[in-house]
């Protein structure tokens, strides 16, 4: 990782339009999916995948690489994608998402495509799965080598077993354990806090000894900070809670818990990737 | 008589047959697994001692997780763990993992296809005291089920030891289901264990079987003492069995079943388990398959567990000896 020069954010906000539109396409062949989780998360997984990963796309068994566990497997319409731009399979394989006999499964199932850490759908076991292998790490003294990074919903915080997980890691001092909470605010049936609030949100991790960053979700510059930050952190697991637009970049789709968990129709989806293109 | 090749233990009928429980077998055999291998790590609800896992959890400070109360956590800081090349063994009562934790099990492990196994103590009805919340009856089932999942039920400490010892070699995922109560130890170091293979462990001295008893767990020991009783009859009663030792329900012997099945014609399933889903459809499915047989069932049927000592609810439940002896004529009437 490194300083992001004006040169490599203009690259990252290209490969991020780029990206957002494969998402559209996808979700429209496929007819069914996560439309707002996946749009809002894309400038996080571009800057991770283009920027931040230990990873290599040509070799993506390499036991050093860093290890990014999806822990709500329902956005992977944008860990696809932006593999796919990364260069782990060729990006018109996107089509194929939900198809019968696809790697890319309607959520994410590792012995189809093996180049995901883990098979993940249910929610609220993915930060469990990141610590254990944070554990193994810290038992195996590799935790000053590579990163363990969870990428996980807000509302997947509802759930008992992501708090197990919380409690967990802060007892055995996860070092090079990194979770990044979509605070998007929104979940299937409405807003978070409404639903089940999760405020003051911040504070449930800190209480949980936790070191916790907030910052805005989109931008490049901020979001690489918080990481650099996250990895300086030598006592604590880190927290970065990104505040994020669901739906983010097309107007239409953006803040609206309604895009939660449908995907866009011929028409929606034409009137995406127009918008989307006009800024590529 | 007691099969010859397997060197059972010969106190089997004696007073004074040794009890231990399966769980201290799995212990010492988790603490074996673990000097053999520095991958194998353990990871405990709260329950180290009550598990036994605290014998590997001594010897091995550095590679013990405690995870608290929390089986859900659990499995999938297993999970975890075994993605980086740990073999990980999570300890509790069978009632929570797998009974409160399935659909993690089935996702992050055996869906994941992540080599852990989940160790569930305080299976079965001869938890007593603590009553139905703690009697796991469903588990065999819940984990039979599920693909990617062997399914181990030993029937005494000593196998409990070597089933735990190969389960740290196998490739897939597993469960091995134990007990709380001591139970008499039935096999000696001496015996063998194959994983996926069952055994007989009764026979006639002479002659074909004419009832085919197949047994999991710690009522394998109940099972041959029902077998020796019905051969010590008078002439006119006297019910000649086999015993089959069904620790490996999954992957199961097909070719054994199928061969005592055609042997004797008719079959007793023993298991301390609901009758549903047990140990008992697992035959079913394959007796249904290849060989069709009367069979009839001793286990737990559709009721939960209650309060009681073990001898108390062995027979409230219809799982003790005569019971066993009793479904035997049963069987015996129904043959074809």
């Amino acid at each position: 990782m490194a300083f992001l020069s004006e040169e490599k954010i203009i690259e990252l906000q290209k490969k991020a339009n780029d990206i957002r539109i494969s998402i559209i396409e996808m979700l429209l062949t496929a007819g069914s999916g996560h439309t707002a989780g996946p749009l809002g998360m894309t400038d996080i997984f571009t800057l991770f995948y283009f920027h931040i990963l230990k990873h290599d796309p040509k070799n993506p068994s390499w036991e050093d690489r860093d290890r990014l566990v999806l822990s709500n497997g329902h956005i992977c319409p944008v860990l696809y994608a932006t593999m796919a731009h990364a260069g782990y399979f060729p990006i018109e394989e996107l089509k194929t998402l939900r198809k019968f006999g696809t790697r890319l499964q309607g959520h994410p199932h590792r012995e189809y495509l093996p180049y995901v850490e883990n098979s993940s759908g249910p929610l609220g076991s993915g930060l469990s799965q990141a610590a254990g292998m944070a554990l193994a790490d810290k038992m195996d003294k590799k935790d000053k080598d590579r990163f363990i990074y969870c990428f996980m919903s807000d509302g997947e915080l509802n759930e008992g077993n992501s708090w197990e997980a919380i409690m967990l890691a802060g007892k055995y001092k996860l070092r090079n354990l990194i979770a990044i909470v979509d605070r998007n605010n929104i979940q299937i049936e409405g807003v978070t806090e409404e639903i089940m609030p999760l405020e003051p949100l911040a504070d449930k991790w800190r209480s949980f000894n936790w070191h916790v960053i907030e910052v805005g979700g989109h931008d490049f510059v901020s979001l690489n900070q918080a990481v650099e930050e996250a990895q300086a952190i030598y006592e604590k697991p880190t927290v970065i809670i990104a505040h994020t637009i669901p739906g983010r970049g097309v107007r239409a789709f953006e803040r609206n818990y309604k895009w939660h968990g449908k995907a866009p129709n011929k028409e929606e989806a034409e009137m995406a990737l127009k918008e989307l293109r006009q800024n590529a | 008589m007691l099969n010859p090749k397997l060197k059972l233990n010969p106190k089997i009928f004696n007073q004074d047959c040794e009890q231990i429980p399966t769980r201290k077998g799995f212990g010492e055999g988790l603490a074996l697994a673990g000097e053999a291998d520095s991958n194998v790590v353990g990871l405990c609800a709260d329950l180290t001692e009550s598990t036994a896992m605290n014998l590997f959890a001594d010897k091995f400070p550095e590679r013990f997780i405690q995870v608290g109360v929390a089986e859900q956590n659990l499995v999938t800081v297993a999970s975890g763990m075994a993605a980086m090349g740990k073999i990980p063994f999570c300890s509790s009562y069978a009632m929570f993992s797998p009974g409160r934790n399935w659909e993690q099990i089935r996702t992050t492990i055996s869906y994941n296809d992540r080599k852990v196994v989940i160790v569930g103590s305080h299976s079965g009805i001869l938890v007593g005291p603590d009553g139905g919340t703690h009697q796991a009856l469903e588990d065999i089932g819940l984990m039979r089920m599920l693909p990617n999942m062997d399914v181990v039920n030993p029937c005494d400490a000593i196998e409990a030891k070597k089933a735990t010892m190969t389960l740290a070699k196998t490739p897939k995922p597993a469960y091995i289901r134990l007990g709380r109560a001591p139970s008499p130890v039935v096999t000696t170091e001496e015996t063998p264990f194959n994983f996926g293979k069952a055994e007989i462990f009764w026979m006639p001295d002479v002659s074909l079987a004419q009832v085919g008893i197949i047994a999991t767990g710690g009522l394998v020991h109940r099972a041959i003492l029902a077998a020796k009783e019905l051969e010590s009859q008078e002439e006119s009663e006297r019910v000649k069995t086999k015993v089959m030792n069904l620790s490996s329900i999954k992957p199961i012997d097909v070719n054994a079943i199928v061969v005592l099945a055609k042997e004797c014609k008719a079959i007793v399933i023993v298991e301390e388990h609901q009758v549903a889903g047990g140990m008992g459809s697992a035959v079913a499915e394959v007796l249904a398959q290849n060989f069709p047989v009367p069979m009839e069932f001793v286990g737990v049927q559709d009721r939960f567990g209650q309060s009681g000592t073990p001898d108390e609810l062995i027979e409230e439940y219809g799982m003790g000896k005569d019971s066993i002896k009793d479904a035997v004529r049963k069987v015996l009437q129904r043959k074809l």
